[in-house]
């Protein structure tokens, strides 16, 4: 197999399979873990090649840009692709027991092909080697996640769902405007053209504010945050375990590779800075909403604002290495494993109590044992303690704020982890709590299968094991990265 | 990968291994988790005894896995690390006895075995770390560890106590960590080295050095419960016997006083400490714990938290002793390391035994207890004595040494610390053992279980006598080969080298 081919094949697959289980529901759940277990196949084998061969590059059809679709693929977006696969298969391998619950009537039947093209767009965007492909694959995420969110059909969930589609096509908007404006002045929209060209003139920086601003409004930088928790938490666990944990990555990726492949990111260092300053703010901000929570799902929720903020920073303190960068991305991974961990934790606790209140958890470390260790475990993760891949992102983050003198990033940071302790272990030490079996009578709880209880330890075991083989993604990362030597190279 | 690579691995997955089994046993599968529990720690002493054999020979064991480019995960074992994992290996065996007599009949078992064996695991890990990161990821795996442990009886009190051991360690964690990005941004990797090597980084860089060296000591205070970070010691007795019996004498306040020796032989190197002028600091704060700790404890009237202030003074020993620069005080806080396990784990056995066997909880309802408990109240009544410094015992040895070590280096004020810390000691010990043996009983006990043919079940009998035998041995034997002062003064002649 060409690594080209796994390239198309991480496109069309997902894509002609959501068709499919769209028409022939009875196929839709076998369909989507085949697809999604081909997928880690593939994901894996286009991080071989592109760790063994370098970056990649592939002219769809032969036509070449600047007509042509151009499909690219470095590190870091093998990096992506990898941890899309990942988090995908566990999702998709916990969601039949979710869904078998007697409550979620029909939504289960759209929650396949939904997720199906979930995987076709965020791959397609991982891999999209110019600007207008990313704005198609945003607009498709976009949608699938609108109908993702709304798909437990409860009025909370759709006004969630309808508030996220008016903020995502309001960005979406932004962005193609930010779009329009470099072709009219490039006349090109493939990435390493409008990289070459670049000029610092007022239309750019005109395009660069747009652009950016729709990328901020869909991965939820505080203050554009507050969409998101209400949305994250409305959905169907599996479905705010694909939000928090892929869906925002992609709008971040796209951020992160504009900013540092194609716009000069050394003219934007007070951009840089405010985004910093924001980002910051929401780890703040967000760590303190989530303890205030008293539903388990937006504490959760809350907590994904927390941690975007950890990778806005990245804009402040990358200064002519990649420590930044690289610690920024490892933690982008390290919270898709964890927090699709602590979702699906959660959705188990909730699908067993019927409530996802926080008071009712008292006693679940001896009801639901399994499913508590899994969030205690993403919750070391959130808080970034060792050995977890949280834990080294940090570690290289802290690093860059102290080496280049920014004390006060590097005293949010500490105290973020402070804060996820508080919220972390609210729950953990509620799940301790003896209940008195004389006193009160016994908590009728749903059994929950053991593809419940044991996709979510996988996953928070996974944010662990990042942590200790870091070195694998480390060195798949300096593939293609900025600053590094390799990233002159290109294609052998 | 031989054997040298091997073994410090090893002695961590003894513990660890086991551990994770006893998870997936479950609760019912009783006999398994003894022949678990018992088997890891009979495997780990071997394996220690035949690490100790080796290191005595100046065999170097040393594994190390690159993690990124800049950051080692690292193992080795010095003679330092083994005078550590000797303790814990021992202590935990003696515990893991005890333990299964004392929770005989209460759920959650296998919960409580897990964490118990994942904490030892994490102990071992600070033992053998050879840098500073290693030694951070086990150090705050072993606060994640007991913490189950603290909070395991799941009653208002213990989740209260769980949460205050939480607040503590964990701020503390997050200091530790800002400290060792700064120090690793300066200096790069922070290994430990015999004698340190910061001296040579540079004068410009004192000035953050003492900043540093100031986190670290709060990093590192918070669990050896320097005053006034001690606030969550008291508060997390509320966790049963054998929990308490580890946290106190082996796991946690002990990492926290490893930590700091290590960061001042190790990281800065004593007489560069000296040079800063930052262990007087250390050594005042040290004096004033010692001090503080013992007053606090003649007004308590609860037993164990009696024995938690006692905790607090007595372990800060080990920080005056480090803090002193000079080769007879170092010894004496090294070597109180060992000595105040194995006196402090006698107590909390006793303690323990008194309230399983009799609901005795507080110092008040001791009279005449020494009749009904003669073995567990002579054991008490040693442990008690070698606090105080009575000699021949551990305690003694100790003191003497510091005493010596602080007049050497012309410290007089602290054999004044030394003598008021004493004569609090005994204050607060000895009016118990006068009403445990003289005084005679008030009446029935609260709750007299009468356990079988002995005066408590025999397997919370034997780990008590055991470690009070030892108590006496370790001060009588001082001088033979393979002693813990024989052994502290092995590693201070390397430390002190010239």
């Amino acid at each position: 197999m060409t690594p080209e081919l796994a390239m198309v094949g991480l496109i069309t697959l997902p894509l002609a399979a959501g068709i499919i289980a769209f028409v022939v529901r009875r196929v839709a759940v076998v369909l989507t873990i085949v697809v999604a277990s081909v997928q880690i196949v593939l994901a894996g084998h286009l991080a071989h090649s592109v760790f063994y061969q370098g970056r990649l590059r592939y002219e769809v059809g032969g036509w070449g840009a600047p007509l042509g679709i151009d499909l690219y693929v470095d590190g870091l977006s093998a990096l992506m692709l990898l941890m899309t696969a990942l988090v995908g298969l566990a999702i998709v391998v916990y969601s039949p027991s979710y869904f078998a619950h007697p409550r979620s009537h029909h939504s289960g039947e759209y929650f396949w092909p939904l997720c199906l093209f979930l995987f076709a767009s965020l791959n397609a965007l991982f891999l999209a080697g110019d600007l207008f492909n990313l704005y198609v694959t945003l607009e498709l995420l976009t949608l699938t996640a609108v109908a993702l969110i709304g798909l437990a059909g409860t009025v909370d969930a759709l006004a969630a769902a309808l508030r996220y589609l008016i903020v995502a096509v309001t960005a979406s908007l932004f962005f193609l405007l930010g779009v329009a404006l470099l072709y009219s002045s490039y006349g090109t929209v493939d990435l390493h053209l409008l990289a070459t060209k670049f000029q610092f003139d007022l239309p750019s920086r005109c395009s660069i504010v747009l652009i950016a601003v729709g990328l901020l409004l869909k991965t939820a930088l505080f203050p554009l945050h507050y969409w998101l928790p209400p949305a994250h938490a409305a959905a169907p666990s599996p479905a705010s375990a694909l939000l928090s944990g892929l869906v925002l990555k992609s709008s971040f990726y796209v951020l992160l590779r504009l900013w540092f492949d194609v716009f000069p990111y050394a003219d934007l260092r007070l951009v840089g800075h405010l985004l910093g300053v924001l980002g910051a703010t929401a780890i703040l901000w967000g760590s303190i909403q989530a303890i205030r929570q008293t539903h388990l799902k937006l504490l959760v929720a809350y907590s994904t604002v927390a941690q975007i903020g950890y990778l806005f920073l990245v804009f402040s303190l990358t200064v002519e290495t990649t420590m930044a960068w690289s610690g920024a991305v490892l933690f982008a991974a390290s919270h898709s494993l964890a927090k699709a961990a602590a979702f699906l934790a959660a959705g188990s606790l909730k699908y067993a109590h019927d409530s996802d209140r926080i008071d009712e958890l008292a006693g679940a470390a001896q009801r639901q044992p399994v499913t508590i260790f899994a969030f205690a475990i993403a919750g070391v993760g959130l808080m970034g303690l060792p050995p977890s891949g949280g834990f080294l992102a940090k570690w290289m983050l802290l690093n860059s704020a102290v080496t280049s003198g920014r004390w006060g990033y590097a005293l949010v940071m500490l105290s973020g982890g402070v804060l996820a302790a508080i919220y972390v272990f609210r729950v953990v030490a509620k799940s301790f709590e003896n209940i008195d079996p004389i006193a009160s009578c016994p908590v009728a709880t749903r059994p929950i299968s053991p593809w419940m209880q044991w996709t979510p330890l996988a996953l928070a075991v996974a944010s662990l094991a990042l942590g200790v083989l870091a070195y694998l993604p480390l060195g798949l990362l300096e593939i293609g990265a900025p600053f590094s030597p390799t990233s002159g190279g290109g294609t052998p | 990968m031989n054997l040298d690579h091997l073994l410090p691995l090893m002695v961590v997955a003894s513990s660890l291994i086991p551990g994770l089994v006893i998870f997936a046993l479950g609760e019912q599968r009783k006999t398994a988790r003894t022949i678990l529990n018992l088997g890891g720690a009979s495997v780990k002493l071997l394996l220690v005894a035949m690490m100790l054999w080796g290191v005595s020979q100046d065999h170097v064991y040393v594994v190390r896995f690159p993690i990124t480019q800049s950051i080692d995960f690292a193992l080795h074992a010095d003679p330092f690390s083994l005078l550590f994992v000797t303790l814990s290996a021992v202590l935990w065996f003696l515990t893991t006895i005890y333990a299964i007599g004392y929770l005989e009949n209460l759920p959650h078992c296998g919960r409580f075995f897990g964490f118990f064996s994942l904490c030892v695991a994490a102990t071992s890990g600070i033992a053998l770390s050879a840098n500073l990161l290693t030694f951070l990821v086990f150090y705050e795996m072993l606060t994640l560890t007991t913490y189950p442990l603290v909070v395991h009886r799941g009653t208002p009190e213990a989740i209260r106590g769980g949460r205050i051991y939480l607040a503590y360690t964990v701020s503390g964690g997050a200091v530790l960590l800002l400290a060792m990005v700064w120090l690793q941004s300066i200096v790069g990797p922070v290994e430990f080295v015999v004698g340190g090597f910061l001296e040579s980084a540079g004068h410009e860089y004192r000035n953050t050095f003492r900043w540093i060296f100031a986190l670290l000591i709060v990093g590192f205070g918070v669990k050896a419960a320097l005053v006034p970070l001690h606030g969550w010691l008291p508060e997390a007795m509320v966790a049963p016997a054998p929990v308490s019996a580890l946290l106190h004498a082996v796991a946690v306040v002990k990492a926290g006083a490893f930590g700091i020796v290590r960061v001042v032989y190790d990281v800065f190197g004593v007489e560069f400490c000296g040079e800063l002028g930052v262990a007087t600091p250390l050594a005042i704060a040290a004096a004033v714990t010692i001090l503080y700790g013992s007053l606090r404890a003649v007004y308590q009237n609860d037993l164990k938290r009696r024995l938690a202030y006692s905790t607090i003074s007595q372990v800060s020993y080990i920080a005056l002793g480090a803090a002193i620069v000079g080769p007879i005080a170092t010894v004496g806080g090294i070597v109180h390391l060992v000595h105040q396990g194995l006196m402090k784990i006698t107590l909390f056995f006793a303690a323990g035994n008194l309230a399983e066997t009799l609901g005795i909880h507080e110092v008040s309802e001791l009279n005449g207890v020494g009749r009904r408990m003669p073995w567990t109240m002579s054991a008490f009544t040693i442990a008690a004595l070698g606090m105080i410094g009575v000699p021949p015992m551990a305690g003694f040895v100790t003191k003497w040494l510091l005493g010596s070590g602080a007049i050497a280096a012309g410290q007089w004020w602290v054999v004044g610390v030394l003598a008021g810390s004493t004569v609090l000691n005994a204050i607060y010990f000895l009016p118990i053992v006068y009403a445990t043996w003289f005084k005679p009983p008030d009446g029935p006990w609260p709750h007299d279980h009468g356990r079988g043919r002995f005066e408590t079940h025999l397997l919370l009998l034997i780990p008590p006598v055991l470690t009070a035998i030892s108590v006496v041995l370790v001060g009588l034997l001082a001088s033979m080969p393979f002693s813990p002062l024989d052994w502290a003064r092995l590693i201070v002649e390397r430390e002190y080298r010239p």
